[in-house]
């Protein structure tokens, strides 16, 4: 075992801890872990644009643009927190194109913008320009351009090292980050990792789910570890799932595309979103249409022989826009579908897209013990985090926005701590339950194998709390995930190596995706309303007398050792909007 | 409105609709090495049953996680974005996750080994370290004097389109492990850091590529290149490698960019 010691410690190199990074290299000694290397994080999979309103095309400004944010979100938003990243958006993208990212621009040099879902003009008048995009790969060059930046400010990065546990200490009463503990692929060795401060930054826990626009590794490591030393976690029922998926595969095709003017059709070749939003139709919030192309397949217009998808329709665009605007989009149609869609419509299906709950933040991306009180030294920013920008439903081009803003204020503000306060002791033995971890599943010989209970995981997860919910699907999630539970308590894993044992970390990977699940289902369960992106069939609207706060979700483990979740709930900051029915 | 679009919708290709599985048994022929095992790499057989339309990398993750936990490879967003998983599969580079087996002959066996170059640590798994030290090496960061604008730098569409197509580069190294010079020399740059490199020079906003140019001017610079195009076929986002390699060499000639 090492013992690293360092002022700040940044959990993941997606967007927001890069961004985060970029700060706190300035400000203290840091060291960025991340289980992958930065260039490979899932940010750069993100497409169609970053919102701010810069007002470079069209009237545009970030009052809207909040507005539109706690809209978006279903009033489950934090009102405060939207204003912050409105206002902040407008420098955030400054900053980008300052630092180097290659923008799309307009005929007079500025930075270009387009439409997206959910944004609009003057409270919901009609579709506004606020996306600032660069092609569909605007998340590949903020990765790009920010890792760029690291290496301009000598960031050091531990590539490949998996964080396994948060370290926390009570000091006089209170509990305080110490550090976190680390698995190196490349050796199985174990690392401490001292810090005055830690931000978490490791990204969403869509793997869970079997149709998802996210990547293998995205399975919650960074929300399973903090959970797990009893810290809550907020807001978990709320997952968004992405109406253009590509079919089966779930792989993203970005809003854009219809921001672009694509349209989606139904078998009949019908507009059908014209029914459901008649004035933003197929640019209405991503929950408003994922759910709308459900009620387009349970009523039988679903397309292809089974009909279990829609269309998204770009063949009315010409062939130079789609090479200019979508040439990532139209290539994955080509490699995945063998599609043309210079003059074919795109089979797409929801897909599983980002957790909008996440560890419980204020502001400056301080985490929270409960409701109100702090734990110092313990950041999260990005999706991992829930501050709560999205509520219960984020808009697209506001994650790309929200790791800019959230990871810039958690890097200055954990640097900023970390530079006046004192390190924190390490409990006795800090590594001891990540070895525990480690040697009992490298040691086991159980006949559970991680392939089966991670399928059947994500088979109840897309049968039972996806689009549409109801008591009674929620139960068999519950019941089905503790079950899994129990047949992951005899899991073993066939490399039994040190090196580079990538058999293992999946098994861990899975311990936590059964963790943030069950999470997630227990939170669903209870909230008896309709609200964004959690709809009840059973209840099937929002109920702001009883539900409009935010779910916080404990680990309890009772003198026995039993496991249990406690479920609290926690006031939505409200200033200047008052909530109104939401409609597009 | 849409009845034009409709008769095209009703005639969408069958073929990418098709719902049934075609399953075929296809041999997987994968160079394995593991260190705390044997010093010695060897060819192991796996028969799986694939549909065709499947990806490679579906086929490693069915090997894995059905058959043979131990086989190692990188992989994660698994459609061609993150570069993790670029290998060498029937001899050419590619991304296992674009590779669709029906588009590499599934009759055969399919060879399936690490890219070369680079130290293979385990399986499929090679040291990344010296390919992105070369990488940061050549300042791939955008450059500027005097002070910083208050509102976005300016910069016209046909300036931002003399670099676009080096931004596409998500560092997988398919590129630099398929050129038979860094196959030779592991201190040529390679192709991935000179299109880094040029992504910067030929951006009308950057100032610092006489400091590139002359870091490339290196014996171990651009002037190794012997345009063997490798590179460009190897690339899975198509940018045109070795074009953009005579381009840098042309400017440390010319010293106009």
């Amino acid at each position: 075992m090492k013992i690293h010691k360092y002022d700040t410690v940044i959990v993941g190199a997606g967007g927001a801890g890069m961004r985060a990074a970029i700060e706190s290299t300035k400000r203290s000694r840091t060291a960025v872990l991340t289980k992958l290397y930065p260039t490979r994080s899932h940010t750069g999979a993100a497409q169609g644009g970053m919102a701010a309103a810069l007002a470079n095309v069209e009237e545009d400004n970030w009052e809207w643009h909040t507005f539109d944010t706690i809209k978006g979100g279903d009033y489950l938003v934090d009102q405060d927190a939207a204003e912050i990243l409105a206002k902040e958006a407008i420098d955030s993208v400054l900053d980008l194109e300052k630092m180097g990212l290659p923008f799309n621009r307009t005929p007079d040099g500025t930075i270009d913008q387009r439409r997206f879902g959910g944004h609009s003009r003057n409270h919901g008048e009609a579709p506004v320009r606020r996306s600032c995009y660069a092609a569909d790969r605007t998340g590949h060059m903020i990765l790009q351009t920010l890792y760029q930046n690291c290496v301009k400010e000598g960031v050091e990065f531990f590539n490949e090292f998996y964080v396994l546990d948060q370290l926390i200490t009570e000091v006089d009463g209170v509990k305080k980050s110490a550090g976190v503990v680390a698995y190196e692929l490349a050796t199985g060795e174990i690392h401490v990792f001292q810090a005055k401060a830690v931000i978490y930054a490791s990204g969403g826990c869509g793997k869970f789910f079997k149709v998802t626009s996210n990547a293998h590794t995205l399975t919650g490591d960074g929300q399973a570890a903090v959970y797990r030393r009893g810290l809550p976690l907020e807001d978990m029922e709320f997952f968004q799932f992405h109406p253009t998926g590509i079919w089966r595969m779930g792989i993203l095709l970005t809003e854009g595309a219809r921001g672009e003017g694509g349209i989606l059709r139904n078998k009949d070749g019908e507009r059908f979103m014209e029914k459901y939003a008649p004035v933003m139709k197929d640019l209405a919030s991503r929950d408003v249409v994922s759910r709308s192309i459900y009620t387009e397949i349970r009523e039988g217009r679903g397309c292809g022989p089974e009909g279990d998808h829609v269309y998204l329709d770009l063949t009315h665009l010409p062939p130079e826009q789609l090479d200019a605007k979508l040439p990532d989009i139209t290539e994955f149609a080509r490699t995945y579908l063998g599609i043309e869609p210079y003059t074919d419509p795109i089979p797409i299906q929801p897909t599983a897209h980002y957790a909008m709950g996440g560890i419980p933040t204020n502001v400056e991306g301080e985490v929270l013990a409960d409701n109100d009180t702090v734990v110092p030294g313990l950041y999260a920013a990005g999706e991992v985090a829930c501050v709560s920008v999205h509520g219960a439903n984020r808009l697209g081009t506001n994650s790309l926005l929200d790791i800019n803003v959230f990871g810039r204020r958690a890097g200055i503000a954990a640097a900023e701590y970390a530079s006046r306060a004192d390190y924190v002791e390490l409990p006795e033995n800090p590594a001891s339950l990540v070895i525990e971890q480690v040697e009992r599943l490298r040691d086991s010989t159980g006949s559970e194998r991680v392939t089966e209970i991670r399928k059947a995981l994500q088979d109840t997860m897309d049968a039972n709390v996806m689009v549409f919910r109801t008591e009674q699907t929620i139960k068999t999630a519950v019941e089905e995930i503790g079950a899994l539970r129990e047949r992951y308590r005899n899991v073993s894993v066939q490399d039994k190596g040190k090196r580079f044992n990538t058999d293992l970390l999946e098994a861990i990977e899975l311990g936590n995706l059964l963790d943030l699940a069950e999470v997630m289902a227990v939170s669903a369960l209870a909230r008896k309303e309709s609200r964004g992106g959690h709809y009840r069939e059973d209840y099937p609207n929002r109920d702001d007398v009883n539900f409009m706060r935010h779910t916080m979700a404990y680990r309890e483990v009772g003198a026995d050792g039993t496991e249990s979740i406690r479920l609290d709930y926690k006031p939505v900051v409200q200033t200047r909007y008052e909530p109104m029915e939401r409609k597009y | 409105m849409s009845s034009a679009t409709l008769e095209k919708n009703s005639s969408a290709p069958a073929d990418a609709e098709s719902t049934a599985a075609h399953l075929i048994t296809v041999t997987f022929r994968i160079r394995r090495f593991n260190p705390e095992v044997s010093d010695q790499a060897v060819w192991e057989d796996f028969q799986i049953e694939m549909d065709p339309k499947e990806r490679v990398l579906d086929a490693l993750h069915k090997i894995k996680w059905e058959l043979d936990g131990t086989l190692t490879f990188r992989r994660s967003c698994a459609h061609g974005i993150c570069g993790s998983d670029a290998m060498r599969i029937n001899g050419r580079n590619r991304l296992a996750c674009k590779t669709l087996i029906k588009d590499i002959n599934p009759h055969k066996p399919i060879s399936v080994e690490p890219i070369k170059g680079l130290t293979v640590l385990k399986d499929l798994v090679v040291d990344m370290e010296p390919f992105f030290q070369a990488y940061r090496d050549v300042m791939p960061f955008l450059i500027t004097t005097g002070n910083e604008p208050t509102r976005e730098r300016r910069q016209s569409a046909a300036d931002r389109e003399r670099f676009d197509d080096t931004t596409k580069c998500i560092l997988c190294a398919a590129c630099t492990s398929s050129c038979p010079v860094f196959w030779n020399d592991g201190q040529y740059f390679g192709p991935a850091a000179i299109v880094g490199a040029h992504r910067f020079i030929f951006d009308s906003r950057d100032e610092g590529g006489e400091q590139r140019l002359e870091i490339l001017n290196d014996r171990d610079g651009v002037w190794r290149c012997r345009t063997t195009f490798n590179c460009t076929e190897a690339c899975p986002r198509g940018i045109e490698i070795t074009k953009a390699i005579q381009e840098v060499k042309r400017a440390l000639i010319t010293r106009r960019f």
